[in-house]
């Protein structure tokens, strides 16, 4: 015969659509969740800031004016001058871009540290898990920030190196979430079936384990990229971060520091920003970690 | 059937599987093993379907495992076209696999869930290289999903848009890709509704047609297994207690393990249930870590001679020139 | 003699997110004293939730029994308190359920779950539970009971653990058992035991059984009378010998084509049934079944077929009966 009779039973029916897993799904789960849509809200207007930074400051955030020395807020300076006379407005714009930059670069090059070494620990197993777990426990044994101030004092200031440092110390928590998903999802069938039609090891860690141990990862990002920001602003309050005159949230902060009784809102502000900046990776990760996981334990209860 | 070496494509000699039982968490010792395969041998010849059947515990999924070398073995040989494949190294297994393939159980454990089904479909010929474009890529996709009755509209839908018969089409269509000569089917149908049960049975009749393909069938349900396979293995515990083919294990079957087995599958038909004796059995499986000394049945078999049931292995042996095996003291 | 239980046009619905479910549509069966009655379906057909809802276990939200009457013993079951029912539960209509794993308590001994019902629906004290307990194990053939009772459930193997529901179950000698897939999650031989088990014992006890199964083999052995369900309705009810003889409904046809059996000879071809069963959300119009129908015409996709008498005690709901 030529045509399977298989054919006429399924060919024409369309597939029911039983649950809706994928990025569609989780989108309308995070929008669900009330605090998490307004911290995606933020962190687009911050990013926007960062991103039109030039379009948006009405000054050269460089731009000094000895004679305008710590003025409060006015019409010319919404929020006033800092000590040399440069626009605090602008200065706040432009330091998203230090803030953010840091942020996301410092958590992807952990997530991608984090992540090869995890894939590697839960898939290899035995010595290679052994070896790679007692470096994790070791690096977290390290008291992190004081660690990160004292490396980044030794390799010096300037964007990169706060990015490295941060990590350096960074990827373990990374490190372990990823094992603990491979250790759960190596077992599952398709696995054994790619490895059964003869996927090598790398094909199995790259096309069927990393794309589905990657939701508890998307959260921790999401709340990383908060405390890897407030991290940036420590350091920059230390005088560990950016180079003057570029503006980051942190150094406005420390600056503005010693005139809090005179112009306070020299501190407050990039304070205002950063706490605005965590507070809204937090609630996005809350929104994520909410969507993620009820459609990850499948299909819900099943009607018999 | 003929014994001819020739045709013979997948053969098993005394094969075992012992899995280690460890304590501690940095220097492990080993208290004991779980025989979970222990000593079994047989034929399969091309074009054939052999039926493994047995209960939990029994060593049927294992050894199906075993034989595409998913496990490696504790002893014994297999050969596959005449070779021994038992030991070979990594690379070579790796073209092997071209030549062997495995149906899951689950229907949806088996399909990655962030894969869609034409991904999942094509894999092997990617892992293979066995197309050269993407275009004749995508033509082989699309000819397999039509081979197994799905649209190939539908080679961009994920698995979760399928239904559960839908999901182990793929999985066949995933098994078919390759052209293989062997294809594994691990309770292939247990995990669906029955009125699908019967399409993927047909379905996997079919392709054997029409490919020559050479089926290992496990399952525990028996008559599912009777309906496809030309041959039955029965095994209990790690052994293999009968083999014969489908016509005389249902009419004349020697083991008591079988004929327990038989009678407590009900027939749908009440008029030939009120006629069936029902063999029931004492107690329940035992578990493979601590199985019985001797016929390792003998505890629950209702024709058990003391004391030579308790004290030797009974070893498998013909019956009746040729096609059925049984391993049996009472014969 | 009245039946003991007549289930009238019981409907449960479930209020869901994705829309409304008619999981149960108008079923109604009966069952009398000393009966088994198979309940037959596939999974998702709705034949859990029918039996949940004579228990009235549904949980609310999201499901509902939004209509009918469950007569029992002449009572109607939807119109009890809370506390009235659960006089009923466990004492006058007890279930068991499918995964033995799930359905004990992991951490109180057998001989606690088990005496649990005789204390508070008998009266009975500790020592008499405890007594009556390794009665009920003996029953169910549990060896060394005295020092079961002692035992904590994971010790148990599956089949054991099914045992234990079936002497909970019986603790308080209640007129009807449900037993919802009771051996699915057992080995074969198991299964057989566990079922004759149940046959015995109903038997002699006098316990009425309903037992829900899409094993076709399971009711005719053990059922003497059936109830078919398809997307939450009865589509064929009668005598087990007369339905497998005779079968009305082109569903319970093509099921029983569909079915390996071991009495078949060689290489009989199956049949199956085309397509798949219908996704709740999506119920076809007319008759639930014709998509799949292969005897299907016009009125069949427009007009939803009740249960007509094919014979006495032999009902179909299918429009080929009906002129």
């Amino acid at each position: 015969m030529s045509e399977p009779i298989s054919e006429r039973t399924d060919g024409a029916i369309e597939p029911r659509r039983i649950s809706r897993i994928g990025a569609k799904a989780i989108i309308r789960g995070v929008f669900k969740y009330k605090p998490s849509r307004a911290g995606i809200v933020i962190i687009l207007l911050l990013a926007f800031m960062a991103v039109f930074a030039p379009l948006l400051a009405p000054y050269d955030p460089n731009a000094q004016d000895l004679y305008k020395v710590l003025t409060g807020p006015s019409a010319d300076h919404w929020l006033g001058t800092d000590n040399v006379g440069r626009d605090l407005f602008s200065r706040i714009i432009y330091g998203a871009r230090v803030s953010l930059t840091v942020g996301f670069f410092s958590v992807f090059l952990s997530v991608f540290i984090g992540s090869v070494l995890g894939l590697l620990a839960g898939y290899r197993g035995g010595v290679a898990d052994m070896i790679i777990m007692r470096i994790v426990d070791t690096f977290m044994c390290i008291p992190f920030l004081p660690f990160v101030l004292v490396l980044a004092a030794a390799l010096g200031p300037g964007l990169k190196n706060i990015i490295l440092a941060l990590s350096i110390l960074g990827w373990t928590g990374f490190c372990r979430i990823m094992r603990g998903q491979v250790l759960m999802v190596r077992e599952l069938p398709y696995v054994e079936a790619a490895r059964a039609a003869g996927a090598s090891g790398f094909r199995i860690m790259l096309k069927h384990l990393f794309p589905n141990c990657l939701a508890p990862i998307i959260v921790a990002v999401t709340i990383s990229l908060g405390g890897f920001i407030m991290l940036e602003s420590t350091m920059s309050f230390f005088g560990l971060g950016v180079q003057p005159p570029t503006p980051s949230w942190g150094k406005e902060l420390r600056t503005g520091y010693s005139y809090l009784e005179t112009v306070p809102l020299f501190s407050i502000a990039p304070g205002i920003l950063i706490t605005l900046a965590v507070l809204a990776f937090n609630f996005l990760g809350d929104g994520l970690r909410d969507s993620l996981d009820p459609r990850l334990r499948g299909e819900g209860k099943k009607i018999e | 059937m003929s014994n001819n070496n020739d045709n013979i494509l997948v053969e098993v000699k005394d094969l075992k599987m012992h899995f280690p039982i460890s304590v501690g968490w940095m220097f492990k010792k080993t208290i004991g093993h779980v025989m979970a395969v222990d000593g079994i041998s047989f034929k399969i010849a091309r074009g054939e379907t052999l039926g493994l059947v047995g209960e939990s515990g029994c060593g049927k999924t294992t050894t199906g495992r075993t034989i595409l070398q998913l496990e490696r073995p504790t002893s014994g040989h297999i050969f596959f076209e005449g070779k021994e494949i038992t030991g070979i190294e990594e690379k070579a297994l790796r073209t092997l696999r071209r030549k062997m393939q495995m149906i899951f159980q689950d229907p949806f454990g088996s399909l990655n869930p962030r894969m869609t089904a034409g991904e999942i479909i094509g894999e092997p010929l990617l892992i293979h290289r066995l197309t050269q474009s993407k275009s004749e890529y995508e033509e082989k996709v699309k000819e397999l999903m039509t081979t197994v009755g799905l649209s190939p509209a539908m080679m961009e839908r994920y698995p979760h848009e399928f239904s559960g018969g839908q999901r182990q089409r793929i999985g066949v269509a995933r098994a078919l890709s390759v052209r293989p000569n062997l294809i594994v089917c691990d309770e292939p149908v247990s995990a669906l509704d029955v009125s699908i049960q019967a399409q993927i049975i047909n379905l996997l009749e079919e392709l054997q047609e029409k490919f020559h393909l050479t089926y290992l069938f496990i399952a525990h349900d028996l008559a599912v297994v009777r309906h496809i396979s030309n041959r039955i293995a029965v095994m209990y515990l790690g052994e293999i207690v009968e083999i014969a083919t489908r016509g005389d294990l249902y009419k004349k079957p020697l083991h008591p393990y079988t004929k327990s087995l038989l009678s407590a599958i009900p027939v749908p038909d009440p008029v030939v249930e009120a006629q069936r004796e029902h063999v029931l059995l004492e107690g329940e499986v035992p578990s493979p870590f601590n199985p019985p000394p001797g016929c390792k049945f003998h505890p629950r078999c209702p024709v058990a001679r003391f004391p030579r049931c308790r004290e030797e292995k009974p070893k498998l042996v013909e019956i009746e020139g040729g096609q059925h095996w049984v391993a049996c003291h009472g014969r | 003699m009245a039946p003991l239980l007549e289930v009238k046009n019981l409907s449960t619905h479930f209020f869901t997110d994705d829309g409304l479910i008619r999981a149960v549509d108008r079923i109604s069966y009966d069952i009398h004293e000393g009966e088994t009655v198979g309940l037959v379906g596939e999974s998702g057909c709705g034949k859990s939730v029918s039996a949940l809802s004579l228990l009235r276990l549904i949980p609310n939200p999201p499901g509902k029994i939004v209509g009918g009457e469950i007569l029992f013993e002449g009572r109607d079951l939807l119109k009890l308190t809370e506390d009235e029912m659960c006089e009923v539960r466990g004492n006058k209509m007890a279930m068991i359920f499918q995964e033995p794993m799930n359905s004990l308590n992991p951490v109180k001994t057998i001989g606690w779950q088990i005496s649990e019902p005789l204390e508070i629906h008998l009266g009975m004290s500790r020592e008499e539970g405890l007594k009556k307990c390794v009665q009920l194990l003996t029953d169910v053939k549990i060896p060394e009971p005295a020092a079961r009772v002692n035992a904590y459930p994971h010790l148990f193997s599956g089949g054991m653990r099914q045992r234990t529901m079936i002497a909970m179950g019986l603790g308080c000698n209640p007129k009807l058992i449900i037993a919802d897939e009771p051996t699915t999650a057992l080995d074969v031989t198991t299964q057989a035991q566990l079922l004759e088990l149940m046959k015995n014992l109903t038997r002699d006890y006098g316990t009425a059984l309903i037992i829900i199964t899409h094993n076709l083999g399971v009711v005719a052995r053990y059922a003497d009378r059936i109830n078919v369900m398809y997307a939450g309705r009865i589509i064929e009810k009668g005598a087990a010998k007369d339905i497998f003889k005779n079968p009305q409904h082109p569903y319970t046809e093509g099921l029983m084509a569909s079915v390996p059996r071991l009495d078949h000879d060689t290489k009989q071809k199956l049949v199956p049934i085309e397509g798949q069963p219908p996704d709740f959300l999506h119920i076809p119009k007319g008759c639930s079944f014709h998509p799949r129908c292969v005897y299907a015409f016009d009125r069949c996709r427009v007009e939803t077929p009740e249960l007509t008498p094919i014979s006495e005690k032999h009902e179909a709901a299918c429009w080929r009966n009906v002129k």
